[in-house]
């Protein structure tokens, strides 16, 4: 995993992209690892009968993909401080959805060297559904 | 308001939060005590396809400054749902329908293989909206607090949960 240093983060820059493949079998996955059991996640029908399109992926799993967004971003020196996500949308499974950020702000505090980035989980179409922010400490060179 | 994007303004009508469910604010849940195991991390790791070593591989986590595997950042969430920490007083919200509105976490301490956690959480506020887009809703923020066998707050966790009265 390559390390990025604070000196080479400049603010408006992007952060690498993370791509993500859900399937029903990984949401499955999800409810089994995370106990989350609430049918919507996994029964088409009782979604169905619940007024959703189809099933959907569980908000929770959306923000462990903006979470790796910022833990993959920090590398394993650096550490990630905030974590904040709205679920505003739904999305389903079986199309892909990237975990994406810009870099709003750099600066040092108490002798740690912070970076607040706005993030957001895209859908296919490109509409933003789940956004929110991320704070990393980084480390020099 | 920034959860939901309301076009409506807010009529002026009777408030559905009730004496209860502001007394309810602050009131601390019991403790609910947490063994942080290894295959419960992996499991977790693999179900949301985080392949981070340090998340994954005991040898090459254990080369990096947190000397062996760690829990990814929503880990705690799904420690929770095994058995939550339970609210001492009940806050029913007269709507049928919930959604989960998005969460918020801070970091302290990394949550290591092996470690102790303390839960508790209590209902930090309650807001309502009535007549927007969604219809009328009841906004809960419930915050938990995870403390590690050191004694120190390892993450905090704030979690909004919408119920809402589905418009005709």
């Amino acid at each position: 995993m390559e390390q990025t240093y604070f000196e080479d983060v400049e603010e408006g820059s992007s952060l690498p992209t993370v791509r993500k493949d859900p399937t029903s079998q990984q949401l499955v996955k999800y409810a089994g690892a995370s106990g989350d059991f609430y049918q919507i996640h996994y029964d088409v029908g009782f979604a169905k009968n619940n007024g959703l399109p189809d099933i959907i992926l569980h908000g929770a799993l959306k923000n462990a993909f903006l979470g790796q967004l910022m833990t993959d971003y920090a590398g394993h020196e650096g550490t990630l401080k905030k974590l904040s996500v709205q679920y505003r949308a739904m999305d389903i499974p079986g199309t892909p959805v990237f975990a994406k950020g810009t870099v709003k702000k750099k600066y040092v505090k108490d002798g740690e060297n912070f970076v607040e980035c706005e993030i957001w989980l895209e859908n296919h179409e490109g509409k933003s559904t789940t956004p929110g922010y991320g704070i990393v400490t980084l480390p020099n060179k | 308001m920034e959860y939901l994007s309301i076009n409506g303004r807010d009529e002026v009508s009777e408030s559905v939060i009730t004496k209860e469910m502001k007394d309810a604010i602050g009131v601390e849940s019991d403790p609910v005590v947490y063994q942080i195991e290894e295959g419960a991390i992996l499991r977790f790791a693999e179900a949301i396809g985080d392949t981070n070593p340090i998340f994954n591989d005991k040898n090459e986590a254990s080369k990096t400054k947190y000397g062996g595997i760690v829990a990814p950042p929503t880990f705690l969430r799904s420690i929770a749902h095994v058995k939550a920490p339970e609210p001492k007083v009940q806050v029913k919200s007269p709507y049928p329908a919930n959604v989960d509105g998005g969460s918020e976490w801070e970091y302290f301490e990394p949550i290591k293989v092996g470690d102790t956690i303390t839960a508790t959480s209590y209902l930090a506020d309650i807001n309502e909206r009535k007549g927007g887009k969604f219809g009328s809703m009841l906004i809960m923020v419930r915050e938990t607090k995870y403390i590690n066998q050191h004694g120190t707050v390892a993450a905090l966790q704030r979690t909004t949960g919408i119920s809402y009265q589905p418009p005709e």
